[in-house]
């Protein structure tokens, strides 16, 4: 029994590694990028009057932004201040590990609830479809999703924030919010607080919910489907078990498997759709922050928000071979 | 008896032959409602993009110093914009851009992906072992991420650089699938009895095993045209996409979104639903195909059968 | 004769299935009956529906299928009952056991869990009491340390050992009744014979009576009691086994019987083949199915389809659904009255001795050893895989050479290397006199066309997207031949293996099995090769089609004087085709010479393990045979046993030596040698070979 532990978990420490020498490659290639691409010089020549010369080149220089040092040198630079834990400074002269602090949590508040939801109900719908295949709720369920992968995040957004807002009027009460995290000035964590935060979180994370519905119920029917028609729900059956045990005890364990691997593909696609939630339902987190840096040139920020990015890839990369493990035994031995 | 043995008194088993497997492919996907409806769809909305101008009387670029933020009306069927603009000429115009970024991209990437996919999956090694790697690393970073902080380089140039990038971040998936695919082909007999026949690498790749997985690459096609079309929205809406005097439903989607809530939301809300129902009769469209071309594909969409 | 209720009782029943092509009706009003510990087999080629019935007995058929008639089962009916009531029969009173017990087991649960629910689901027990069971079963079964294999996933079994667990399940209920389909059609036949074994060691333990569905005739001849054969969708004979093998009265049973090579069979004894191939079974129509290929049809078959007539020669109920099975059954007619037989062809070759022939193709000590690698992304080597490790071949102009052994043997490895024409890592493969040692990619290429390969599956074989004519052209092509050069060459070669000219523009899903896989032989003898792989080139055809296959090689080799290396797993084909054999076991030859000398007085035990596991279409002779059963599972080829790698199942190892013999057989790898009998090409690897009077 050890060896096999000390197997899988050398197979893990390798899978790691080798994400992590990805990742460091990507991040720095992320730098090279945005430091190329981003002409932080322009934010000073578009004032008026124009500042000298000699001055823009030294405040580029103290957010080590400055074009005229080799970009060989900058990422020295940044990547020296990453090892030590300090991101650099954003274009406002902050600093970017205090602002990102702060965005992540945001993040988090606003996409934990509605993916988790979202996955979840996918999973359930589209493993209930597959069993009821060409029935009604089947294909009730499957219009849906076709429907909602149809529309891009964007306007699904728009799209709920106004049927929020009708909603209200409805009702003549504003039950649901669709600006900010919270009301100004209700930002504590008082039960009334809570629940303002609460109202300001249906709507956004009804985006995420109906996606993940979306996305995931279709690759869990067609999993489920694989399943349901096996051989081994048939030899189920020929022991004695009814349909309905047959399929639970044995179809649907067999394909949530494959449902490991779409968590790491779900957590990218959950930050680029942050991206445009945050943007129209004004919360102030990492999707909003990414376009702002682009928008202002922000290499700093950039990269440092890449970072992250490749970092959560990682995670969820990692996690998803967790999950494949342990759902799977076939993998286990070698 | 003679030495050489008479013809075989057989009668062919199935009569299908390669343009009745045509046929039987066009039957299955006609049965289908929702997918010719997709397509029907599909091609008006082309119609309209293309054909549509000329029978219309605004252009895209005219201002009507008239009509200033006007309703829809007799002469301005989807209204106008706050600068005088007819949003109809607009949404046609944008129409055209989704669409032709759609096409090339797909194809491109489809494309991309077979090359590659195949060529890791038929070599094995290190070529396998390099393409892998490559595939790996560029799905650490979202293509989101990588063309909106690469969209400063191409202002003001032409927006084929985009749908080149466009491209380039969405052969991955495919690719690895293609691999697979190639893997388990290449143990095939045909496979090995033309290698050992003498025929070239390439020629095996080419002739043999891309072919016989056109089903495959003509489904993925056709949804990465919606993927890419969604994608391209994304990016045009906050302008690392396609960028002014170019117009595209993302373009326009990004520039009138804010008046969705107030009376003036036909701005937004005309090419936000022309939108949606190009990608999903585009999606349609796909999913009759996979039905068609490949039924025994495990799932298919129950709603193909309710039309049934 | 006793008057016993039957066990199960079928009338009428009938299965249509709806598909896109029109209504297939997979079952057309099949009657039978199984009496309480008796054995019945239900023969038939594929498509015929013998499992589809067996299916709907146990009602596991999809929800569109549309099932008629009666099924009684010790007196309930059965067709029509509920999901709920019929899941407490099914695994309790009546097991199913099935073929491909790696698909047929939940991936994802333990085998020890999944026999364990089994037990629960009928017997109130706790869950240690179930496990105990398990154990017990699975030592019957025949798997070694059990309680630590219940532990275990399917994937970690090999294929004997998942069918022992798949019976250990399906006899956890003492059922009354068993339902076999095709169990051992997957597996080795020394592995089968092991597993027929243990199906009637089940038999015994329980008293059920058992169902087994096979198209291997040769396994129910010792198996069942009684036998019934389906066609199409109907049963068109039914008797007691002694009945239907000796006294066949429908056409098809007979044809059948008369196709199938036999191992004991005399030496250029013909097979007489059924032309044509089994009816499509959408829009059938009128009369008997069997009309278009059989050669005693007159105009009434054409019209009505013939009802179960009782044959009057025995009292034990053998019916024949034949219009003129009286007139067979008075004229006593065999097979070969009705089917015309093909005469052996003579060979050019045959009159000059072996020595003098051309040597076509000679190894010498080949050894091929992959590295064991695991890991998908870093990959590490754990030891090295031992597939082919030292052999010899040498096949002379004109004669067949048949490569038997079993999965796991190197045999496939063996003709991989052969034709990749590579440098062998150890030892020389020559071609035509020409080491491949010395080969530039140009050479190879030019020798390409003197070598060609026959696979296992025609459809495999072939690229599905390519008509006829290009298939047959590609070689050519490839070679440079000119383009009319092509034409008058393809006409040619359709010529030569049966087929019409006019098929150039078909597609390969137009053809049946038999028809894609003379294809598949056109194309090799496009470029006129010397030599011929032929890599189990009938295992995946119908059991009546391969006759004709077998055939056309034998009439192509001698018009054209070809060699041929012949792989395969099945020994009566094996006798039928080949001139000598060798025997590969766990990648080495232990046994080789004519093929004659060394399947009458076969030397090496494995090869008369082989022998006696292979079974004999003729219940006479099966009931009589002392069957050698091995023990075991094939050793991993990474791991072989130190000096004799047989040594761990060998019989005579086990049974016959004593301790100083077992000691050689430990310490020294047996060499092929001629045992005291010096010129004689027969040779065997054992220290104890049997005398060769």
């Amino acid at each position: 029994m050890s060896s096999y532990n000390s197997g899988l978990g050398i197979f893990l420490l390798r899978r790691v590694v080798y994400l992590a020498v990805v990742v460091l490659i990507a991040t720095s290639a992320n730098y090279f990028l945005a430091a190329t691409a981003l002409n932080p010089r322009s934010n000073f020549e578009g004032r008026n009057p124009p500042p000298p010369p000699a001055v823009v080149d030294a405040q580029l220089s103290s957010l080590n932004l400055n074009d005229k040092t080799p970009v060989v040198e900058r990422f020295g630079r940044w990547a020296d201040g990453v090892w030590h834990g300090n991101l650099g400074l954003t274009i406002d002269h902050e600093s970017v590990n205090v602002e990102m602090r702060r965005r992540v949590g945001v993040s988090l508040r606003l996409l934990l609830i509605g993916s988790l939801l979202g996955s979840f109900c996918g999973i359930a719908a589209g493993a209930w479809s597959a069993v009821n295949q060409y029935e009604f709720s089947d294909h009730t369920m499957t219009i849906l999703s076709f429907v909602i992968l149809s529309v891009p995040t964007v306007v699904l957004a728009v799209f709920l924030a106004n049927a929020g807002s009708s909603f209200n009027d409805a009702i003549g009460y504003r039950l649901v919010y669709n600006t900010g995290e919270y009301t100004p000035g209700l930002q504590a964590w008082t039960s009334a607080d809570i629940i303002n935060r609460l109202q300001h979180l249906v709507l956004p994370s009804l985006v995420l919910i109906l996606q993940g519905l979306a996305f995931y119920s279709r690759y869990q029917r067609n999993s489920m489907l694989d399943a349901v028609g096996s051989d081994f729900v048939r030899t189920a059956q020929a022991k004695g078990l009814r349909r309905p045990q047959a399929l639970v005890r044995h179809a649907l364990r067999t394909a949530l498997i494959p449902m490991g691997t779409f968590f790491a593909y779900e957590f990218t696609l959950i930050f680029i759709g942050s991206i445009f939630v945050e943007k129209i339902f004004s919360w102030h987190g990492m999707g909003e922050w990414f376009v702002q840096s682009i928008q202002k040139n922000d290499v700093n920020a950039t990269a440092a928000i890449g970072m992250f990015v490749a970092v959560l890839v990682l995670l969820a990369g990692f996690l998803s071979d967790v999950v494949t493990v342990i759902l799977d035994p076939r993998i286990r031995r070698g | 008896m003679s030495s050489i043995p008479s013809p075989i008194v057989e009668e062919p088993v199935e009569t299908t032959g390669h343009d009745s497997r045509i046929r039987l492919v066009l039957r299955r996907f006609l049965r289908r409602r929702l997918a010719i409806a997709g397509l029907v769809i599909v091609l008006l909305l082309f119609a309209f993009a293309y054909v549509g101008p000329h029978f219309y009387k605004w252009r895209y670029d005219q201002i009507d110093f008239e009509a200033f933020l006007q309703h829809p009306s007799a002469t301005h069927w989807f209204g106008t914009t706050q600068n005088g603009f007819d949003m109809l000429a607009l949404t046609m115009r944008g129409m055209q851009k989704s669409l032709i970024i759609g096409l090339i991209g797909a194809v491109l990437s489809t494309g991309i992906a077979a090359i590659a996919g195949a060529t890791a999956g038929y070599f094995s090694g290190w070529t396998d072992r390099a393409i892998v790697a490559l595939i790996d690393l560029i799905l650490v970073l979202p293509g989101f991420l990588i063309i909106a902080i690469l969209s400063p380089v191409f202002h003001g140039r032409t927006w084929l650089i985009f749908v080149v990038l466009l491209a380039a971040f969405q052969w991955m998936i495919t690719a690895r699938v293609i691999r697979s695919m190639t893997l388990s082909m290449k143990e095939r007999e045909f496979v090995y009895a033309a290698r050992f026949m003498g025929v070239p690498h390439w020629k095996i790749i080419f002739r043999h095993i891309l072919p016989n997985m056109s089903s495959f690459l003509i489904i993925d096609a056709t949804i990465n045209v919606s993927s890419l079309i969604l994608a391209e929205v994304g990016l045009s809406f906050f302008g690392f996409g396609v960028q002014p005097p170019d117009i595209s439903l993302g373009t326009l989607i990004g520039d009138h979104w804010e008046s969705a809530q107030t009376a003036n939301g036909y701005q937004f809300y005309f090419p936000a639903i022309l939108l949606v129902m190009l990608v999903l009769s585009v999606n349609l469209v796909g999913d009759g195909l996979r039905d068609a071309l490949d039924p025994n594909a495990g799932s298919a969409t129950g709603k193909g059968a309710a039309s049934r | 004769m006793t008057q016993r209720q039957p066990l199960l009782e079928v009338n009428g029943l009938s299965v249509t299935f709806p598909s896109e092509a029109g209504a297939v009706e997979a079952v057309r009003g099949v009657s039978y009956h199984v009496m309480p510990g008796e054995v019945l087999g239900i023969a038939g080629e594929s498509g015929c529906g013998k499992s589809v019935s067996s299916l709907a007995v146990m009602g596991l058929l999809s929800r569109r299928a549309r099932i008629t008639g009666s099924v009684r089962f010790e007196g309930e009916e059965l067709l029509g009952v509920g999901d709920k009531d019929l899941s407490k029969i099914r695994g309790g009173r009546i097991a199913m056991i099935f073929q491909d017990p790696l698909s047929a087991l939940t991936p994802v649960i333990t085998v020890g869990d999944q026999i364990a629910e089994a037990v629960r689901i009928h017997q109130n027990v706790s869950k240690q009491a179930a496990m105990d069971r398990v154990v017990d079963l699975l030592n019957l079964a025949g798997i070694p340390n059990p309680r630590q294999r219940a532990r275990a996933f399917p994937h970690e079994f090999s294929g004997g050992m998942r069918q022992r667990a798949m019976i250990a399940m399906a006899i956890a209920n003492n059922p009354k009744l068993i339902i076999a389909d095709e169990p051992t059609t997957a597996l080795d036949v020394t592995i089968q014979a092991q597993i027929l074994d243990l199906l009637q060691k089940a038999k015994e333990a329980t008293g059920a009576a058992i169902v087994m569905i096979t198209h291997d005739l040769g396994v129910l001849a010792g198996f069942a009691d009684r036998l019934t054969i389906m066609y199409a969708g109907k049963l068109v004979e039914i008797g007691g086994v002694d009945d239907v093998f000796y006294r066949p009265r429908m056409p098809y049973t007979m044809g059948l019987l008369g196709s199938i090579p036999r191992i004991d069979a005399a030496p250029g004894t013909p097979l007489t083949p059924i032309e044509g191939s089994p009816p499509s079974l959408t829009n059938l129509p009128p009369g008997c199915p069997f009309t278009p290929r059989c050669p005693m049809r007159v105009d009434i078959c054409r019209e009505k389809e013939p009802d179960l007539l009782r044959m009057d020669s025995s009292g034990n109920g053998h019916f024949a659904a034949c219009h003129r099975s009286a007139e067979i059954e008075q004229k006593n007619l065999k097979g070969v009255d009705i089917f015309p037989a093909s005469e052996a062809v003579p060979s050019r070759i045959e009159d000059l001795p072996r020595e003098g022939r051309t040597p076509v193709l000679r190894i010498t000590d080949l050894k091929k050893h992959y590295p064991m690698i695991i890991g998908a992304i870093l990959q590490r080597r754990v030891g090295t895989i031992y597939a082919v490790d030292g052999i010899d071949l040498d096949i002379r102009e004109g004669e067949t050479l048949g490569l038997v052994g079993e999965s796991g043997c190197g045999k496939t490895t063996t003709i991989m290397e052969i034709l990749s024409l590579a440098r062998p890592a150890s030892g020389s493969i020559a071609v035509l006199g020409r080491s491949t040692a010395g080969m530039t990619a140009r050479d190879r290429f030019q020798i390409r066309r003197e070598i060609s390969v026959v696979f296992q599956d025609p459809m495999a074989s072939i690229d599905p997207r390519m008509p006829v004519s290009d298939i047959l052209a590609e070689p050519m092509v490839t070679h440079g031949v000119p383009a009319e050069e092509r034409a008058k060459r393809i006409g040619q070669l359709l010529k030569m293996v049966g087929l019409r000219p006019e098929y150039t523009s078909r597609y390969p899903q137009e053809f049946s099995g038999g028809q894609r896989q003379r294809i598949c032989i056109a194309r090799a003898l496009a470029l006129k090769p010397k030599l011929l792989v032929l890599d189990e080139p009938v295992s995946a055809l119908d059991v009546s089609i391969r006759a004709g296959v077998l055939n056309l090689l034998e009439e192509l080799k001698a018009e054209l004087g070809l060699s041929y290396l012949f792989v395969a797993h099945d020994l009566s084909v094996v006798r039928h085709i080949s001139d000598r054999v060798a025997v590969m076991y766990l990648g080495r030859i232990v046994e080789t010479g004519g093929v004659n000398r060394v399947f009458n007085h076969p030397a090496h035990p494995y090869t008369q393990a082989l022998l006696s596991a292979a079974p004999l279409p003729d219940p006479r002779k099966e009931r009589a045979r002392r069957r050698i059963i091995l023990k075991g599972d094939l050793p991993s080829p990474a791991n072989p046993p130190s000096g004799c790698r047989f040594r761990t199942r060998c019989q005579k190892f086990a049974d016959e030596l004593n301790d100083q013999q077992r000691q050689i057989c430990i310490d020294t790898d047996p060499v092929l040698s001629d045992h005291g009998n010096p010129g004689s090409v027969h040779r065997a690897a054992c220290h104890y070979a049997e005398g060769e009077n």
